[in-house]
């Protein structure tokens, strides 16, 4: 649709001498189909949660005459998890927002603190899973506990990956400085980190604030 | 429609009345109406296949590139008359379908106690259908009557005419209970149970079988369906009766264990709890059932003061067919009693209390279907 | 070191001189004539020093041409494959009566039905329509290469790492014995503790990241890059269909990963998804599984319609009749296999509203696959219809598929369902729509595009051969099924008590040996068009008088595909463009921009089926330093900005030239 430019529209109209070739043509700029392609990879992960949050549903009552959500879930560290992820949203917002300015140092430190309020968001995941299965709220304990521990767990990976992501390409970037494909992976990681933040709420709302007010 | 059935019987049944094709002749009256519905449809279709495939021939004849007399329209590429023929017909033939289909669907509900024994019995209120609980094991069949305590492995009788309820389960994977003669399949699924309802209407010996592949011994997972009238069927029960064994929880866990190409085995007296503790996978002593554990996550389950109920519970998650358990496992025993969790004892616990108001999950209804039965339904039991 | 059960098993994890099946002696014998196979092959490649030409030149290509056809033929070879499998069904079915066991026990026959049905669904359709799909679609809207080359490299290398896991279990431990759907309890770890399960999941999740990062990409190139002038109602039906089947596959495989990696979770770390106990639900999995299952389906069969209508319309030599609904009725079939996936278990106690929904959703994909046919019938009315060999796969597809759509309504009415469900009646069923449909278009494509991927035709006659063996061949294989499914005979079952079953059995083993001799007529077919090839060459690039724009191009086409980009008035632009006098450019050539080779996908794929291996034998320390490598690797690959080249201009105008003066040959 894009290459279909009004030029050449116009050109397919010229009844006279009709026009079966560009012969004035300049190569597309690379890459220039990378947003849509890693918008539709984020739609087809977006299916993979949705499978995740229709087994939570399904299965997220089955106790197995163990804790349920009740016992279990602790607001106010999942609020300020929670908060965390938010926030490094919107630093990553302003990370973006500084590229664009081509402020390439000022870029880096919010990417910095992007990275280490995601790692603050793992780390308090990772004490919240280790506090449950102390107590014995394994994953193995009941289909609820399963589903629970699958569900935030994907998350929680994809979280990891984009850390991962993120400091790779703090690297390239430091060595390599805001070049066109850098900018291209950076605004693909942007997506991608904005995907988990709202996939995060949706985890938020569905099994933490539900499960605790039911 | 019923002479339009019959004659368009004849030569599919001439083509297969050479061959045993039990489908399209069976002995109870369900089979009878879905072997009409399989025809019926099959005539609907035909009124687009025929003229489709007809029309392929005599198009790829006429059209051929040596036929200089046929004409050749290279641009002609839309008629609104025809593309409105070649859409509505199908649709046409699909609104038909579709209405038949919605009304065969409900009649002919494997869950609906039945309306008929055949065309023009109707079933009156005074009958009582003859109960059966069928539980798929591996890889043999047990059917327990509990209206006359008896049970037998890989062996059924019914009299001729009577509407029989089967109640169906299995002990470990997916099967589906198969008898072509009868009635359609329907599946056997552990820790659920399935219902059918039917008749036969001949008297005779029928093949019934696991129509859902459940392992290595699967092949042979056969019995016979034996249609008797009334007299032969009380001297089948009474000959039961009088040879038979005991079948109890001991026994059942012994007979469960995999075995292939088992004869047919007759059982004079059977647990009367049996049937409900194989649905609710809790026949070994000191497994909760699945009901007592539904009815206990739906007041929230037992808090982190259950963690440790794991023994009581586990069923065939880890071990099973031989097989030791892959994850090693370091569980604590239970903190109460099993068979009493919250103070209930088994014998208290009729086969109908199970809770039918819906349990809910995380924000969705609970699909009731995990245990006992599925949703509530229409039960004459 | 031996003696030490707890150091071997950090070492090898549950691998072994047992996992070896050198007690079986079909296994010994086919592992025999493979490993004799391979060494003849690769000290044939060694011999003619054909390693380097094949790693520079295709294994490390990033030419969706090249990519298109080494798709093809893995499609082909695991075809050999799965084939087998169905032959020794055959033989088992036929010879098991009587009180005979047979020559397969259990253990061996379970494992060839699942494997049959594995490698015929993901390793020899999906391959075969994606190949046709990466080499048709970027020349039909007139693109050079797809959106994402290096991605497509790699997607074809994961397709092909899950083949080689499914391969390698037949001779390192074992296959699934649980049906090609596996479902639980049955697959769970209480009832298949062995591999095979194993081997089934991480198969199909290292094939499925290629499948989904192809759909991806071909979607990406569709919206993105066709020519100047294509808009969406000017696309080649092929590309639109392609369109229909990769937006299935982007929404449809992610659940298969989704609910494969619940099943995994279940086998090895002990989670409750689909247990009996610990209040898991085993028919979650079967309606996931069918979620992704159903759509399926129609991935495979969306392609097969693109290819009838482009070959109808060719050798019709006429425009296809009802363009605008033919894309309507893609589209609405695409959007409606999403509503049908539950008729796959009517008989799992639904309830009857529940059944009719879904029975009455499924017999309305009926109609607009009604109308498609009769689109192609209407192409065929007042053409000149040339009965070249693609042109014989249509046609006996037209008459072959309406018999399996009209049992698929037939199955999808819920109480005719409950007698005709997993039987052999079932089973004609989908042979029929997929044998009769896919099977019969990828052979129309095969033949129809093979003189555009290598400039010359394939041979008439043994074409000719091979389509009626395989056609004839497929009545007798699976009438005989329908009947035995009316004689209420189900489904892999391997042995039998009644004997007035066998002649069936007998008729349809006959019927898969005549395909047998099909397949090996097409073996046939391809070697002797290479003999052949100077008779049968394709000087014009334009051999069936086609009508979309691969057609334009020389055959084979250049690297660069079209020197200039094709701009399009009409839906039959290659037709258009010759109605009305379109001339060649004969100079302004300008140098080409294109994406360079990399090995960077195989090496990918390698670590990945690496790790897949070492996690179905439970090799941990293999697992997690492969993992760390895989990501290593994949890192070090976005470390590389250099990922294209230009074609010199001085080049292009060769290559154009040399196309010129084979024209003016071929015109003299």
């Amino acid at each position: 649709m894009t290459t279909t430019t009004a030029a050449s529209a116009a050109l397919a109209e010229t009844k006279e001498a009709p026009v079966f070739y560009v012969a004035d043509e300049h190569d597309h700029p690379e890459g220039s189909s990378t947003m849509l392609g890693f918008w539709l990879y984020l739609m087809s992960d977006c299916l993979v949660f949705a499978v995740l949050f229709a087994t939570y549903g399904v299965l997220g009552a089955n106790y197995a005459a163990g804790p349920s959500p009740k016992e279990l879930f602790d607001l106010p560290l999942v609020a300020l998890n929670t908060s965390m992820l938010l926030l490094s949203s919107i630093t990553y917002g302003f990370a973006v927002l500084e590229m664009q300015k081509k402020n390439q140092n000022a870029m880096l430190f919010w990417l910095v603190v992007t990275g280490l309020f995601g790692a603050a968001f793992l780390g308090i995941e990772l004490y919240e899973f280790a506090h449950m299965i102390h107590e014995g709220a394994t994953p193995q304990r009941s289909a609820f506990l399963s589903s629970f521990f699958t569900l935030v767990g994907t998350h929680g990976l994809h979280v990891t990956f984009g850390i991962i992501w993120m400091i790779t390409l703090i690297v390239q970037v430091w060595k390599f400085g805001l070049i066109e494909a850098n900018k291209r992976r950076l605004l693909c990681l942007s997506m991608f980190w904005h995907f988990l933040d709202v996939v995060w709420i949706g985890v938020f709302t569905f099994v933490y604030l539900m499960g605790v007010l039911r | 429609m019923k002479l339009f059935r019959n004659i368009a019987l004849l030569p599919l049944l001439a083509l297969l009345g050479g061959c045993n094709a039990i489908v399209l002749n069976p002995a109870g009256d369900v089979a009878i109406q879905q072997r009409d519905l399989v025809i019926i449809s099959t005539v609907l279709m035909l009124f687009i296949i025929i003229p489709v495939m007809a029309l392929t021939v005599f198009f790829a004849w006429r059209y051929r590139q040596s036929n200089k007399s046929a004409p050749y329209d290279p641009d002609w590429d839309h008629s609104t008359h025809l593309e409105l023929v070649i859409w509505a017909a199908p649709l046409l033939i699909i609104i038909c379908l579709g209405a038949i289909t919605w009304m065969a669907t409900h009649l002919l509900d494997p869950f609906r106690p039945l309306g008929r024994t055949a065309p023009g019995q109707a079933v009156t209120r005074e009958v009582k259908p003859l109960k059966v609980e069928v539980v798929a094991l591996d890889w043999k069949w047990l059917f327990i009557y509990p209206d006359y305590g008896i049970a037998t492995v890989n062996q059924m009788a019914a009299p001729v005419d009577q509407p029989i309820h089967f109640r169906i389960s299995a002990s470990s994977v997916m099967n589906a209970f198969y008898v072509p003669a009868l009635a359609g399949m329907i599946y056997a699924m552990p820790g659920m149970q399935t219902q059918l309802h039917a008749v036969i209407n001949k008297p005779g010996d029928f093949k019934g079988f696991s129509a859902n592949y459940s392992g290595d011994g699967f092949s042979k997972m056969r019995f016979d369906f034996l249609a008797r009238d009334d007299a032969d069927f009380a001297k089948w029960v009474s000959d039961i009766k009088a040879n038979g064994g005991n079948l109890g929880r001991t026994e059942y866990l012994e007979l469960e264990k995999p075995s292939e190409g088992v004869a047919v085995r007759k059982y004079a007296s059977v647990d009367p709890q049996l049937f409900h503790r194989v649905v609710n996978l809790c026949v070994q002593p000191g497994k909760m059932c699945m009901h007592e554990m539904a009815a206990i996550d739906a007041k929230g389950g037992l808090g982190l003061a259950g963690v440790n109920l794991v023994q009581s519970i586990e069923y065939d998650k880890s071990a099973r067919r031989g097989s030791a358990p892959i994850l090693a496992k370091a569980y604590v025993a239970s903190v109460c009693t099993t068979d009493a969790p919250m103070g209930a004892d088994m014998a208290d616990v009729q086969v109908t209390p199970v809770s039918s108001t819906p349990l809910l999950g995380a924000g969705l209804p609970r699909p009731a279907a995990t245990f006992q039965s599925f949703a509530p339904r229409p039960s004459n039991s | 070191m031996f003696d030490n059960p707890e150091l071997m098993k950090a070492i090898f994890g549950r691998l072994s001189l047992e996992a070896l099946p050198l007690h079986e002696p079909i296994l010994v014998a086919t592992f025999i004539a493979v490993a004799i196979g391979g060494v003849a092959m690769v000290g044939a490649l060694t011999y003619f020093k054909l390693w380097g030409y094949l790693w520079k030149e295709w294994f490390t290509s990033i030419d969706h041409k090249r990519i298109g056809i080494m798709y093809i033929v893995l499609g082909l070879v695991m075809l050999l494959r799965g084939f087998a499998d169905a032959i020794m069904m055959r033989a088992q079915q036929v010879m098991a009566f009587n009180g005979s066991e047979g020559y397969l026990n259990a253990h061996h026959y379970d494992q060839i039905f699942t494997a049959h049905g594995v490698i015929m669904i993901f390793f020899v359709a999906m391959p075969l329509v994606t190949g046709l799909m990466n080499y048709v679609v970027p020349l039909q809207i007139g693109a050079r290469d797809v959106a994402f080359p290096f991605l497509n490299n790699f997607s074809f290398w994961m397709t092909t790492a899950g083949a080689a896991l499914v391969m390698a279990s037949l001779f390192i431990g074992e296959f699934a014995r649980t049906g090609w759907l596996a479902y639980p309890p049955l697959s769970n770890i209480a009832y298949s503790p062995d591999v095979g399960v194993d081997y089934y999941i991480w198969s199909l999740q290292v094939a499925g990241v290629g499948t989904l990062l192809s759909g991806v990409n071909l979607i990406a190139t569709i919206v993105k890059m066709r020519a100047p002038g294509m808009t969406l109602m000017k696309m080649p039906v092929f590309t639109w269909t392609a369109l229909c089947t990769n937006v299935l596959i982007v929404a449809a495989f992610p659940v298969l990963t989704g609910v494969l990696a619940l099943l995994s979770l279940d086998r090895y770390a002990g989670t409750n998804f689909f247990t009996s106990d610990f209040g898991g639900n085993a028919m979650m999995y079967v309606n996931l599984i069918w979620i992704w299952g159903h759509p399926e389906v129609y991935i495979l069969i969306l392609p097969a319609f693109g290819i009838f209508s482009e070959v109808v319309s060719t050798f019709c030599g006429k425009r296809l009749f009802g363009y605008t609904s033919m894309v309507y009725a893609t589209v609405v079939i695409t959007i409606l296999s999403y509503l049908v996936w539950l008729h796959h278990f009517f008989t799992m106690g639904s309830g009857a509203s529940v059944n009719s929904f879904f029975g009455i959703t499924t017999m309305i994909i009926s109609i607009p696959t009604g109308a498609k046919m009769f689109n192609w019938l209407f192409t065929m009315y007042r053409g000149r219809i040339r009965f070249e060999v693609p042109m014989m796969w249509t046609v006996a597809f037209m008459l072959t598929f309406v018999v399996g759509g009209m049992t698929g309504v037939l199955l999808a009415v819920p109480p005719a369902d409950f007698v005709l469900h997993n039987s052999l009646f079932l089973i004609a069923h989908f042979h029929n729509v997929i044998i009769g449909g896919v099977v019969f278009g990828m052979f129309a494509g095969i033949t129809y595009w093979f003189p555009k991927a290598f400039g010359f035709k394939l041979d008439p006659f043994w074409g000719k051969m091979s389509f009626w063996f395989w056609v004839i061949g497929f009545w007798f294989a699976f009438m005989p099924l329908y009947v035995l499914g009316l004689m209420g005979v189900t489904r892999r079952l391997r042995v039998f008590d009644d004997p007035s079953l066998q002649i069936w059995f007998i008729i349809a083993a006959l019927g898969a040996v005549m395909i047998a001799v099909g397949i090996a007529c097409f073996l046939i077919q391809i070697a002797v068009s290479i003999k052949n090839r100077e008779k049968l060459r394709d000087w014009t690039g334009d051999p069936w008088n086609g009508r979309t724009l691969e057609w334009s191009t020389s055959s084979p086409p250049p690297v660069y595909n079209f020197a200039f980009t094709p701009v399009i008035h009409d839906n039959d632009a290659w037709w258009d463009m010759k109605k009305r006098g379109y001339e060649r450019p004969a100079d302004g050539f300008k140098a080409i921009h294109m994406p360079s080779n990399t090995s960077a996908g195989i090496i990918l794929a390698g670590i990945s089926a690496l790790v897949a291996f070492a996690l179905i034998w439970q090799i941990w320390w293999l697992a997690i330093v492969g993992f760390v490598g895989l990501i290593g690797t994949a890192i070090g690959h976005t470390f590389n900005y250099h990922r294209s080249f230009d074609i010199p201009r001085e080049q292009v105008v060769e290559t154009e030239r040399a196309r010129t003066q084979l024209l003016q040959t071929a015109r003299a």
